[in-house]
This record gives structure tokens, sequence and C-alpha cells, in this order.
């Protein structure tokens, strides 16, 4: 893995245009059946990254400050729009489909300098926790190549841990970022639903979606969220909050910060290689002069359900846009409309997402709607208010990000409840709309990657960012 | 487990616009049924005096004001254009996009 500062130096050094061929060539080299077989790409956007590449060449000749990613190799979940490559989402449905417009958090990252590659596979519209849902072929953890990278980002997770890119986007819907993150070996960051834009990202479900970063280390993770942060009028859930510039709040000291440790984190099913090496990290921050604090949430085991019920309800709704009118497939041979959009949807959908398609549209249904939705939305105000309470007793919490370390392929691809239970640590913060992220802690005496939790209140990024960077030094010194 | 029978998948994937083979329909219908007897453990919350929450901003206080006063103005400004739109869809003419007989006898 490379770091931000490491890219930009090759990129001054040398040239941002040579850095960016010898990512493509380490890709061509590795990420397809010939080499690792890792197949983390989708698609490589070459035109528009020798494009870029060349312009921060230019303005870096003339010794002008080309943004704070200058040059730097990165690439872009296949849920997110980016004109000059396919937009996927890792569905049939969209096969062949290139967005005429960018999302804002690609501009952005493009205005700051970076050079994007290409397009990340991931789990058919962000639906799993493996990546074995993708209509493309599964993603293999370059940790563990018998293991799943996790999901649904699994492709930007498996990007950043093989070296393909320095950073990468991934969006989270109940643990997409974190839980993958924690699978690969690498940090991943879920921002505070309203912190970046959802601009250009197709919809799973929108009142939980959100875009956050992958990279090698922790302080890489603030430069990319201070480049992506803020309000955007083409997205009205962005928040009207000032940002922070997350690097300098790297520089505090975590002594005096209150670390809470929810208690419902640490009970059956918790692997104890992981319990141990979650216990080790309070041990560090402790000596570090955190204050550890217990808490409980007591709604934490309802969060699993409640998530299941309002996601696939939202994406009932927003999936139905893919009906073969305007864009990606169109079942041939229709002679009427709706026999059109039927069979367009058949052919065009994976199971997965039939299945929440039809779990939404069930709970929605009249005479479900009060029993399963509503209901589900009631308790969201419970999971949330668990947290508020929580945060005022603490300043962040730490806990473990999953139960087990990376599974084998096929393992739960016949169980979808044993699936969902994956995302049994991830799906509670999602709901209530706080910040968290994953951070490398150590691995299982298989070296399988061990990723540990922090979770911040709303807009608490800073905070979280500066209690994961004091995790990832004590690594270091281990 | 709570059990949904082939005949409500059906009638969930007609609503839904999903055309299912019978295979699809027998693994729904057990599949649906494990989930949602996941979700009834829900049901042992008593939620009487719970406000529902739909959107992050109802636990925080950023509600919209109703007068769209925390909205962008209204204001007309450049959209995609309507060629590279077009140019992506399934049919089109360049101006509409184009579509199967609509009216079914």
């Amino acid at each position: 893995m490379q770091t931000i500062a490491e890219a930009r130096a090759q990129a001054q050094a040398g040239t941002a245009t040579a850095l960016a061929e010898r990512h493509f060539q380490l890709i061509a080299e590795q990420d397809g059946p010939d080499g690792l077989g890792i197949h983390s790409f989708l698609a490589l956007s070459r035109e528009r990254a020798l494009a870029q590449a060349a312009r921060v060449d230019e303005l870096q000749a003339k010794g002008q400050n080309a943004g704070p990613l200058a040059g730097v190799p990165v690439a872009i979940k296949d849920v997110l729009a980016m004109t000059g490559a396919p937009a996927t989402a890792g569905s049939k449905i969209l096969a062949g489909y290139q967005p005429p417009y960018d999302a804002t958090a690609v501009r952005k990252l493009e205005a700051a300098g970076a050079v994007l590659l290409g397009k990340l596979n991931c789990d058919e519209f962000a639906m799993g926790s493996s990546n074995e849902n993708s209509a493309y072929g599964p993603v293999r953890n370059p940790r563990a190549l018998d293991r799943v990278p996790g999901g649904s980002s699994g492709g930007s997770a498996a990007a950043v841990a093989a070296g393909f890119a320095v950073a990468t986007l991934g969006t989270d819907t109940g643990g997409s970022i974190r839980q993958p993150a924690a699978f690969c070996g690498v940090v991943g960051v879920l921002p505070t639903y309203g912190r970046v834009s959802r601009f250009g990202l197709i919809a799973f479900a929108s009142s939980l979606d959100r875009v956050g970063p992958f990279t090698a280390n922790v302080s890489d993770a603030a430069t990319l969220l201070t480049v992506l942060a803020g309000q955007d009028p083409l997205d009205a859930t962005s928040a009207d909050r000032p940002v922070e510039d997350f690097s300098a709040a790297l520089a505090r000291p975590v002594e005096g910060l209150r670390v809470g440790v929810p208690e419902e984190y640490f009970g059956e099913g918790l692997d104890p290689e992981i319990r141990a090496a979650i216990e080790r990290t309070l041990d560090g921050l402790r000596a570090r002069g955190c204050e550890l604090v217990k808490i409980s949430l007591p709604h934490t085991r309802y969060a699993i359900p409640t998530y299941y019920v309002l996601a696939t309800a939202e994406a009932s709704s927003n999936l139905s846009r893919f009906d073969g009118v305007r864009f990606g497939l169109r079942s041939s041979e229709s002679q009427t409309l709706s026999a059109m959009f039927r069979r367009t949807r058949e052919e065009g959908f994976g199971a997965e997402v039939k299945r929440r398609i039809l779990l939404g549209t069930y709970s929605l249904s009249a005479g479900y709607y009060d029993a399963y939705y509503r209901k589900a939305q009631q308790v969201r105000m419970l999971v949330a208010r668990d947290f508020l309470d929580a945060f005022t007793r603490c300043d962040v919490l730490v806990a473990p990000m999953t139960p087990t370390p990376p599974f084998k392929p096929g393992e739960k691809v016949d169980d979808p409840m044993a699936m969902y239970l994956a995302d049994i640590y991830s799906v509670a913060a999602s709901l209530a709309g706080i910040c968290g992220m994953s951070v490398p802690c150590g691995e299982t005496k298989d070296g399988l990657p061990i990723g540990v939790q922090v979770m911040g209140p709303h807009f608490g990024e800073s905070t979280m960012l500066r209690a994961g960077l004091a995790i990832e030094q004590m690594q270091e010194k281990m | 487990m709570s059990a949904v029978t082939v005949e409500e998948v059906r009638r969930v994937a007609e609503l839904a616009n999903l055309q299912l083979t019978p295979e699809e329909e027998t693994r729904m219908a057990r599949d649906l049924g494990a989930i949602l007897g996941h979700v009834a453990q829900l049901a042992e919350l008593d939620t009487k005096n719970v406000e529902p929450m739909a959107q992050v901003s109802d636990v925080l206080g950023l509600v919209s004001d109703g007068a769209g006063g925390t909205l962008r103005t209204d204001a007309v400004r450049a959209s995609v254009d309507r060629r590279a739109v077009m140019a992506v869809a399934p049919e089109s003419d360049g101006r509409f996009f184009k579509v199967p007989k609509v009216i079914e006898r």
C-alpha cells in the first residue's frame, strides 16, 4: 500500500503521468485472472486519467500547487456516476450505461488533483456483505485470496489493499465501507449522514446511503474527508455545517478522551481472537490517557431487523426507476410496455436484489405498513436515541467491526439471514446517522485482518479520526 | 418463522413489476419467511409514544422549517444536456424515449 504523501512525492519527483501508467500496469498484471484474480476493477478510465495527469504535470512544471491530491491515483465504486466510464452498479440491468454527468464526490476528487483510474466492483446495487452478488463476478481478498473481501464495497477495499489505488471511494448503507475495510486490513470511513454529497450516487436506500473513503492509513482518510465534505445544492440532505480541516484536527492528543465501550457489542457470537484484539486496543487507549466508560446501547439487537425493513422498503422505491425506458438494459421482444417492465427487471436483476425489492414491497403494501415499516421507523428512533444518550457520557465509542474474520466464498450465499448478520455491528450506526470508521488492529493467528470500529457523534469526525490515529499508532509499536 | 405463501410472493412481485420463475417463487417464499421471522422480534418493543424516524435530520433538529427556509433557492440552472441523456437510452428518436405499446387490449 502507498500513502498519499508517497504518491504525491512520486508524482512530483517524476510525473503524475508516469505514476498513473505504473498503476495501470500493476492493475493489468495483477487484478485479472492471469494475475492474482482479485477482480477489483470493472472498468478503467484511461483517457480521463491521463488527461488529468497531464494537467497536474503541467501545473507542477510551472511550480503551481495542483491540489492536496495532486497526481494521486484514486478509483471509484461503480455505484457513482463518472463520465468517461460505464456505471453498472454491479448489475446487468445497467450494462453498457455511460452516465452523462459526474457525481459531486467524483468532481471534488478530481478538482483536488486526483487521477481517476476507473470503476470498482461491488455487490449489485450495493446489496451484499461479501461481494458475491456482483453480476460481473466476485472480488478476492488481497490479504487472503481464499476469502471474501467483504461488501458491498469489496472492490474499493481490495483495490487499496492490493496497492492498485492509493485511495478509493465506497458507499455504506448498512456497513458497506466499514466491513470490507476490516476484512481487507485498510481504513474505511463512514462520514456522518449529510457530510458528503450523495449527488450522482445510484440510490439504494436514500435515508441511509453515504459516500466515504478507503485509504491505507488514518491520516489519508482525514485528507480525503476534507476534500469530500461540504454542503451541495444538488443534495438536499447534505448538511449546512462548516467543514473542518480534519487533517489539522489529528494533531491533538487523545489524552483525556472518554472512550465508550458498548457492552452489547461484546456478546455471544464474537470471535475470540477479534475480542482479544479489541481488548488490546482498549488497553492501549487507556495507556494513552483515555478514560474507558462502560456504555449500554440497549436496542442494538433490533438494529438488523429494523435495517432490513427500512433499507428494503427504500430500495423497492428507488429501484423502480430501472424499467428499460431511460437507461441500461431493455428486454427485447416485449409487445407491451408492462411486459417490457417485467421482463427487463426479471432479466436484469440478480437474486438478492429481487429478494430485497420483494421484501420492501411487502412491508410497504396495504395491511403490513404499520406492523413493519412504521414500526421499524419507530425502532430506528430508539436506536438513534441510544447513541445520543451514549454521547452525553463519552466522546467516541470503540467496538469490534465484524463478528468474524473474512469468511470463505459460498459460506453464506444460500442463507440470506446468515449473510445479513455479518453486519451486526455496523447497521446501528447507519440507522442513527452517526459517523464511524474501521481501523486495522492486528490479525488472527492465520493472518486474517481484524478491524476495530470507532464511532463518533453526528459531525464528530475530528474526534473519531483522532481516536483512529491513536489506534493505528499503537499497532506500529506492537 | 412467519410463513409467506407462494401466492403472497406472486402478489408482491406483481406490485413490484417483477416476473419470477416458479423456482424463484418457491425460493423467495422461503427466504422472505425466514427474514420476516427475524423481523417479528420488533413486536417485543413498546413503541406507542415513539415518533417514527424517517430521516437522520429528525434527531438533529435540522428539520426544514416548513416555509422552505432551509431549502436552496428555486432558481433556474443548467441541467444535463438532453442529447447526452437520449444518447444512452435503449430507444429514442433523439427527443423522446420510445417504448412498446402502452394501451393493451
